[in-house]
């Protein structure tokens, strides 16, 4: 394939840079808002286009229980899914953490049940969000497209060795129609080398994985596990500086718009970035000394680059896609809260969690959350959390 | 040999916790699980080897005679081997006796 901007829906997208990635194995049941994706990908087995398997499992517990076997024997290994599936897939899901197995999912991201809804938010990511995988979050097609590489790159580092999650929002970015730029398969294959896992399983070379564990070992293979989850950090850093050296587009752990001169900045993880940066340009003609900071990598959380990204400013306007229910407010202004505790001159924090199941958050919306969180941030207004647009 | 696990550090665990070395279960013991232990007859054993089979530990060993026991130091004393023997060679005896 050479290189090409093609007008495209996300999903698709995502498809053909996992056939483009040369994956093995695919296994994944089919659940909305991620349903194109795997769909499009049977589509490129069954046409011969891609040498792989494609196991078509009865649930999700199955697809990510096949993953785990044919990531544990080296084959490079997708999946996709949401909500309730990623609700059914959990058990294994945490235990391919553990058994540190390299595989790329792209979460699409939707809301639990109940009530049962099949929209977009951040409910379902944040149920594993303490599973042990690497969680990056995507603002638009493009980043989608890019971080299926990234994805099986860092992945498949032999000194990280770590699924991966690839989180986008559903419908907002899923099902949206955008420009996606293509990159030739020799830029893939210079990008991505084959997998190689030391200890896959091999007759020639046998070994036990996923073994019981008695208290007397539990604890360090827990350490291990975190220490795993860590040591990826700088693995993902150089995947994503490779892969802008080769493309042109460089990602960040933590990224910012606007801020070197900002006083205040509106947080947001996913395709929610992509409004506020227009937003935050509106209201600089007002002179607001305003900015977005974004979260793309999750897991790990990069608390060195978002305490640097947020230096010196008065306040944070952190929007939350999930509520922590009985919890201090949202999971990612628990997160930040955490990252800034008790350092001199911290910015205040004031969340807002909006956006429940895909009930829209216009730039009418945007405007109105920065503004309103700056006063409450001034008039010291910043415990708990606001559910934006609730009626009663 | 492996290290007994009580005394492996989270450095030396490979990642995953994968298990390289075959055989390693040699160093848990297990034998202190056991509640009650089986006492072969060896008189009466035809030594067709269904205990040695059905050991869920693999703890069964041949004597020099050709007759099976149990290996004490694993043994967790299920009583597998005593419902399994076909001569009804094996008892289950409380560890207390």
């Amino acid at each position: 394939m050479a290189r090409q901007r093609k007008g495209i829906e996300v999903s698709i997208a995502m498809a053909d840079a996992v056939a483009q990635a040369d994956v093995d194995v695919i296994a994944a049941y089919p659940i909305t808002p991620q349903t194109h994706i795997v769909e499009h990908l049977s589509e490129i087995v069954a046409n011969g286009e891609l040498d792989a398997e494609y196991v078509p499992v009865e649930s999700e517990h199955s697809a990510m229980s096949v993953c785990c076997g044919s990531s544990a024997v080296g084959a490079r290994t997708f999946t996709s899914t949401s909500s309730q599936g990623l609700a059914l897939m959990a058990e294994i899901f945490f235990i391919a953490a553990s058994m540190r197995l390299p595989m790329v999912m792209a979460l699409a991201n939707r809301s639990l049940s109940g009530p049962l809804s099949i929209w977009n938010d951040h409910t379902d990511t944040m149920m594993v969000r303490d599973a042990g995988w690497i969680h990056i979050f995507v603002e638009n097609g493009q980043e989608s497209y890019d971080n299926v590489f990234c994805g099986f790159r860092i992945s498949e580092d032999p000194t990280v060795m770590l699924p991966l999650a690839v989180n986008l929002d559903g419908f907002i970015l899923t099902h949206m129609i955008e420009p996606v730029i293509y990159e030739d398969n020799e830029t893939i294959r210079k990008y991505l080398p084959e997998m190689r896992m030391k200890n896959a399983l091999h007759p020639d070379n046998p070994v036990s994985m996923g073994c019981f564990a008695m208290p007397e070992i539990y604890t360090e293979a827990q350490m291990s596990r975190e220490q795993g989850l860590l040591n990826a950090y700088p693995a993902i850093v150089k995947a994503w500086k490779e892969w802008g050296d080769l493309t042109g587009r460089y990602y960040q752990p933590i990224e910012t718009y606007r801020t070197e001169d900002a006083e205040y900045c509106i947080v947001t993880m996913g395709s929610y970035g992509e409004t506020a940066m227009e937003v935050v340009d509106a209201l600089r003609e007002e002179g607001e000394k305003v900015g977005v900071v974004k979260i793309r990598l999750w897991r790990p959380f990069p608390f060195e680059d978002f305490r640097s990204a947020v230096e010196g400013k008065k306040s944070l306007i952190v929007i939350d896609r999930a509520i922590s229910f009985g919890g201090p407010g949202g999971p990612v202004a628990l997160e930040l809260r955490s990252a800034l505790y008790g350092r001199p001159n911290a910015p205040a924090i004031v969340n807002y969690v909006a956006g429940l199941a895909g009930r829209d958050v216009a730039r009418s919306d945007f405007r109105k959350i920065i503004l309103e969180g700056k006063a409450k941030a001034s008039k010291g207004e910043t415990e708990g959390f606001t559910l934006y647009g609730l009626r009663g | 040999m492996a290290k007994p696990m009580e005394k492996i550090t989270w450095q030396e665990l490979e990642a995953g916790s994968v298990v390289t070395e075959i055989g390693n279960a040699r160093v848990y013991e297990t034998g202190s699980w056991r509640s009650e232990r089986p006492v072969v007859e060896a008189s009466q054993c035809i030594k067709c080897g269904v205990c040695w089979l059905f050991c869920p530990d693999s703890c069964i060993v041949k004597a020099a005679d050709g007759h099976f026991e149990a290996d004490l130091t694993y043994c967790k004393g299920c009583g597998i081997c005593a419902k399994e023997c076909p001569v009804g060679c094996i008892t289950m005896i409380a560890e207390e006796e």
